[in-house]
């Protein structure tokens, strides 16, 4: 999802009986479904595996501004070119609510930016394909925010306080998203053979890297176990893909669209759709930084907080000043 | 100016300047999200962008109605040919820098507030609502722009020098919003707009006010450069154009 393969403390879960005490208090916390909060005690491995968790789907929202950004300037009306920019401006916002949930576990905004403009903090591989077209505007928001939602919507009782709460204002946002690319979408079937054509096209490509959003299969997923243990996963990858593709499958179908996999089958004993294989090799080059845009999005980024340093410290010259003035005025 | 078929030319115009300042300047801001230099500004400038768009909606709306030939906001927006654009010349000047945004910001918001202010007195009420309700969020925009402006000007020995630097580029072009041209006389005239020398009063003096404390001077005996409102714009205008007509101008006629 935003935070794909985070790593855990790679080690099995303890026991009760393995834990010490602290830990067992902690734990049965957790199992009490009571949530814990920055100035509890938690084990070193959560606060870890939480701040990767939360950093990573930080900086997904903050570089999931750029391809859709890509097309605020060239949107067709000035409604579309309205709800695209306050599409963007929320996930700027969701980046903002997810850094600060993430200070709260002793990590400054300022470390995991920097983090991430040195390329050891990931970002959701979905943001590193291109926007090529209007559609694929749309295609982002009904299944990158309907798979967002997916995953979202069962994080907004994790065990981590601060986190939870984030996840439960962003999910209100994100169903507005997928509503307006799913209208997008609406209105180009309804046009002209060149905007069905065009529709189409965006699903194509954005289907295969819609589904890898939810992570390896749950086979190579080695990290989900002691997550799951600790409240801060709720749902298996495979799960929640197969939710995702029973959910979105007869909304295409609704729109006229076909879903470029021909192995997809209904399968009535088990009550879902059947699918065809994932590239997985593809999500793991994407991973790796060998994406169509991983370059572009990392020099955007880059770009922006280099060119913004005389700004930031423009703005802290300015307080220090007033600050120095207040005391030789007193 | 009301001709003989009804249409209204000065009360078309009048729609057309504020609604094209709104929607060039909503355009050039609207390209820094996901592009500036703290996450709060992506925020801050997108919520600014968001205003001038609905604010463009309301004005380019009645600028049609005004005209009767059916023509709606995003015909007038998105079909229209750059000599037929009436926004000043400062709002299509490009982004440049983050200095030169925030400047050319102040130095339209200085002027967007007491303009709206006195719209809305207009005796055409359709002006005076829309004026009442974007007079809200031009003082909000003044409020942050000026604060942003002093700042930086009287904050590090950089940021001081690229917003003199913006400062000098973009100060002549701030004449053309209070040299008042025959539209605007004649708006004046009717008691559908203000008569742009108080306008240029205000102006004056809360500019002065705001560069005093960013520690910039506005550079002296500059030449004013217009033309912007009666279509005569800079080279800036054709691409900004290009860019936000394409898609429009490539699928005639087709919904979105
Ligand atoms: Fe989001
Ligand atoms: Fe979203």
């Amino acid at each position: 999802m935003y935070a794909q393969e985070v790593k855990s403390t790679g080690k099995a879960v303890k026991s009760l009986e393995e834990m010490t005490p602290e830990e067992r208090v902690f734990q049965t916390r957790i199992d009490a479904d009571i949530k814990i909060e920055p100035k509890d005690w938690m084990p070193e491995g959560y606060r870890k595996t939480l701040v990767r968790q939360i950093s990573q789907h930080a900086h997904s929202e903050i570089v999931g501004q750029l391809p859709e950004g890509n097309w605020i300037t060239r949107a067709p009306t000035l409604d579309r070119k309205a709800i695209l920019l306050a599409k963007v401006q929320d996930e700027a916002g969701h980046g903002l609510y997810l850094y600060c949930a993430a200070e709260t576990l002793g990590v400054s905004r300022d470390q995991m930016t920097e983090q991430l403009l040195a390329g050891k903090a990931k970002y959701s591989s979905i943001f590193n394909y291109p926007t090529l077209t209007w559609a694929d505007i749309g295609a982002i928001g009904w299944l990158v925010d309907g798979a967002a939602i997916m995953n979202q919507v069962p994080l907004q009782r994790c065990s981590y306080g601060p986190y939870s709460r984030a996840m439960i204002r962003i999910c209100k946002e994100e169903s507005f998203h997928q509503r307006q690319g799913y209208d997008i979408m609406m209105k180009l079937v309804k046009g002209t053979p060149e905007q069905k054509a065009m529709a189409q096209d965006a699903l194509n490509r954005w289907w295969q890297p819609s589904l890898m959003m939810f992570g390896p299969p749950d086979a190579d997923s080695i990290h989900s176990a002691q997550s799951m243990a600790w409240g801060i996963k709720q749902n298996s990858n495979d799960e929640l893909r197969q939710k995702f593709v029973d959910q979105t499958v007869p909304q295409a179908t609704y729109l006229g669209l076909t879903v470029p996999d021909p192995d997809l089958k209904w399968n009535e004993e088990k009550g879902g759709y059947d699918f065809g294989e994932i590239d997985w090799n593809e999500f793991f080059e994407v991973l790796k930084g060998n994406g169509p845009c991983n370059k572009e999005r990392m020099e955007a980024r880059r770009k922006a907080w280099d060119d913004g340093a005389w700004f930031r410290d423009g703005l802290m010259a300015h307080a220090e000043k007033r600050a120095a003035r207040k005391i030789a005025a007193e | 100016m009301t001709a003989d078929d009804g249409f209204d030319e000065t009360l078309f115009e009048l729609a057309l300047r504020m609604g094209d300042n709104a929607l060039i300047l909503g355009q050039r801001v609207s390209a820094w999200c996901g592009h500036a230099p703290v996450l709060e500004e992506d925020i801050a400038m997108a919520n600014v962008g968001l205003d001038l768009i609905g604010q463009t909606k309301l004005w380019l709306g009645l600028a049609g109605e005004i005209e009767g030939k059916g023509r709606s906001a995003d015909d007038l927006a998105f079909l229209r040919a750059d000599r037929a654009f009436r926004n000043c010349l400062l709002v299509e000047q490009p982004n440049v820098d983050y200095a030169h945004t925030l400047m050319r910001q102040y130095l339209f918001d200085a002027w967007h507030l007491p303009m709206l202010t006195a719209l809305k007195q207009s005796a055409e009420p359709r002006v005076a609502e829309i004026a009442e309700k974007s007079a809200k969020e031009a003082a909000y925009h003044l409020e942050r722009s000026s604060d942003l402006v002093i700042r930086l000007g009287d904050g590090s020995v950089e940021s001081h020098e690229r917003m003199q630097a913006a400062l000098n580029a973009l100060w002549p072009f701030t004449g053309e919003f209070v040299a008042p041209d025959d539209v605007d006389k004649a708006a004046a005239s009717r008691g559908l707009g203000p008569d742009l020398s108080a306008i240029a009063e205000r102006y004056n003096e809360t500019t002065a006010a705001v560069l005093r404390d960013a520690t910039l001077s506005a550079p002296a005996d500059a030449p004013v450069r217009k033309g912007g409102k009666e279509g005569l714009h800079s080279e800036h205008l054709g691409y900004l154009l290009s860019e936000m007509q394409w898609l429009q101008r490539s699928h005639p006629g087709a919904q979105w």
